[in-house]
């Protein structure tokens, strides 16, 4: 048979789970992790990433919006997925799944967001006419009072909404880990590691893409990137990347050790079909190059132009590896029989409802709702382009 | 009250997860059936809707009431757990019917039928009869397996599967 090779049972031969479920967890890693980044700022006090705490909210947001249409456009009658917010069962991981992406869509999120948008919402809901005034006075809930008091109560409930939100993130994206770690019919899933290790690959990715679009955007604003926010992100970036790097070796290493019944066909796997996207993608592109780059730029002190540079290569890796490591898990985990006897082929379309002109458009509709996110709630303060901008000269 | 004063914006948002739920609950009083959580974790009256549903199988002690003879002879041979309606297909229309001979089966093709259970495959067990493509070169299985309700053969003199 075609892409098959040994023996294959007949339901295991065309793989259930396309790209789009590929996309799935990535999206929801990014924002994930992008959060993380934003809570530095507001629980940990890192005053250096402060100029990219919006951004990342609003980059967690715009990926947050994305996240379930992979799995709608996966689903063969998308309208029924509704069924499991009106009767959800408790085990259903995947209705529970809904409950946690609401919570963290609306009582965390918006809130947050809300909250700290909240005097520049409302100063522009009293200059702004038109339809973005209408917007902006909506926005306001009808409530125009921005005395000292009430921002201050503001930033106290912020405070409290990204205390909650960082466990909040972690449920999220851990959750999207124990749906694949809890398949204990499939060897190259059941782990108890894998929400853990989702979790931190997920902070590494959604740290990375919060660094390269705040060093994009300020970038296409003609302003000058601030270094001490991009070293701060990089040495964060570093430190989660070493841990994670640690929990999947050690995920890698007690496979290897414990080498059950499924060991020789999944080893076969990585050797062959899973080489390129594993080994050379994964691990040797993605995982170590961005970790020595890395530690080059904490170890050595370079320039600032190259340090930079540098941090657009790793970051761009890095983005590129945790891309892989969701593919090796979702694409990865269909391609050998349960009876380890034999493999099948994951062949991707082009055009069709999970081909890849799709996934590749819903990977780039965040950013589009990033723009737009921007246009109307500008992450950066009035005042700050004029002091950076004569900071590039 | 006064220590309410600046939380006014904070009840507004609240009212608006108020508001939400309340429409949710609306929609789902709405959407989900009457009958859902009767039994279980669905529909109740999936059940009477099934119930409702034309038959399609006879099965196979319908079959054996007229059909006592070919019963007898699959019960001595390979196919004896094997029922009729596998075969012959849904035989409901036949089986139920007034006057049966108005519903007369179409006899199963065997050059398409026995390779759907016989085809050679390492997922079957060894002692499980098993041919390839090319075992009955493009005969009718029934050529050589006379009677396929007992379809054993003397394989040494007619050269078929070992």
């Amino acid at each position: 048979m075609n892409g098959v090779e040994g023996f294959m049972y007949p339901n295991e031969i065309a793989l259930q789970w396309s790209v789009l479920i590929v996309l799935y967890p990535y999206i929801t890693g990014l924002v994930a992790g992008a959060f993380i980044l934003a809570s530095l700022v507001r629980i940990f006090r890192v005053e250096a990433v402060r100029p990219t705490y919006r951004l990342a909210l609003l980059t967690a947001l715009s990926f947050l919006l994305v996240a379930p249409l992979p799995l709608q456009f996966h689903l063969g009658h998308p309208e029924r997925s509704f069924e499991m917010y009106f009767t959800p069962h408790s085990t259903s991981a995947m209705a529970m799944f809904g409950y946690v992406y609401l919570w963290y869509l609306m009582a965390v999120l918006v809130f947050e967001l809300w909250l700290d948008y909240r005097a520049e919402i409302v100063q522009r809901a009293q200059s702004t006419k038109g339809l973005l005034g209408l917007l902006y006075k909506a926005m306001t809930l009808g409530n125009y009072n921005i005395s000292h008091e009430a921002l201050e109560l503001d930033e106290k409930i912020g405070w409290i909404v990204t205390l909650i939100g960082i466990p909040s993130a972690f449920m999220l994206h851990g959750y999207v880990g124990f749906i694949f770690g809890s398949i204990k019919a499939n060897p190259w899933w059941s782990s108890p590691l894998m929400p853990i290790v989702f979790i931190f690959s997920a902070m590494v990715s959604g740290i990375a893409a919060v660094m390269l679009i705040y060093m994009a955007t300020t970038k296409m604003r003609g302003l000058k990137i601030d270094v001490a926010c991009v070293d701060a992100i990089a040495m964060y970036l570093f430190y989660t990347f070493i841990i994670d790097f640690a929990l999947e070796s050690l995920d890698l290493i007690h496979r290897i050790y414990e080498a059950d019944e499924s060991f020789r066909s999944l080893d076969f796997m990585v050797h062959t079909k899973l080489y390129i996207p594993h080994i050379v993608i994964q691990i040797l592109l993605g995982t170590l190059t961005p970790l020595v780059l890395l530690a080059i730029t904490q170890l050595v002190k370079l320039p600032e132009r190259l340090r930079k540079r540098l941090y657009v290569i790793a970051g761009s890796l890095i983005m590129i590896g945790v891309f892989a490591m969701r593919w090796n898990v979702v694409i990865g985990g269909q391609l050998f029989s349960k009876s380890f006897l034999g493999y099948t082929t994951y062949k991707m379309h082009l055009i069709s409802k999970e081909g890849l002109l799709v996934s590749a458009g819903l990977m780039l509709l965040p950013l589009a709702i990033l723009y737009v996110l921007v246009r109307i709630l500008p992450p950066w303060h009035e005042g700050e382009n004029q002091v950076l901008a004569e900071g590039a000269k | 009250m006064s220590s309410f004063k600046n939380t006014g914006h904070l009840f507004r948002f609240a009212g608006l997860f108020v508001l939400a739920f309340l429409i949710f609950l609306g929609v789902r009083g709405f959407v989900v059936p009457k009958s859902f959580g009767q039994y279980g974790h669905y529909r109740g009256n999936a059940i009477v809707d099934d119930a409702a549903r034309p038959m399609f199988y006879a099965g196979h002690q319908a079959c054996e009431t007229c059909h006592a003879d070919i019963a007898a002879t699959k019960a001595s041979g390979a196919h004896a757990h094997v029922n009729c309606e596998a075969c012959h297909g849904p035989q409901a229309i036949h089986a139920l019917a007034d006057d049966p001979t108005a519903h007369i089966p179409v006899k199963p093709d065997s050059a398409t039928l026995c390779i759907r259970c016989h085809a050679k495959t390492l997922a079957k067990p060894k002692n499980f009869p098993q041919v390839d493509g090319d075992h009955s070169q493009g005969m009718a299985c029934i050529t050589c397996h006379t009677n396929p309700h007992s379809p054993a053969m003397d394989t040494a003199a007619k050269g078929g599967a070992k």
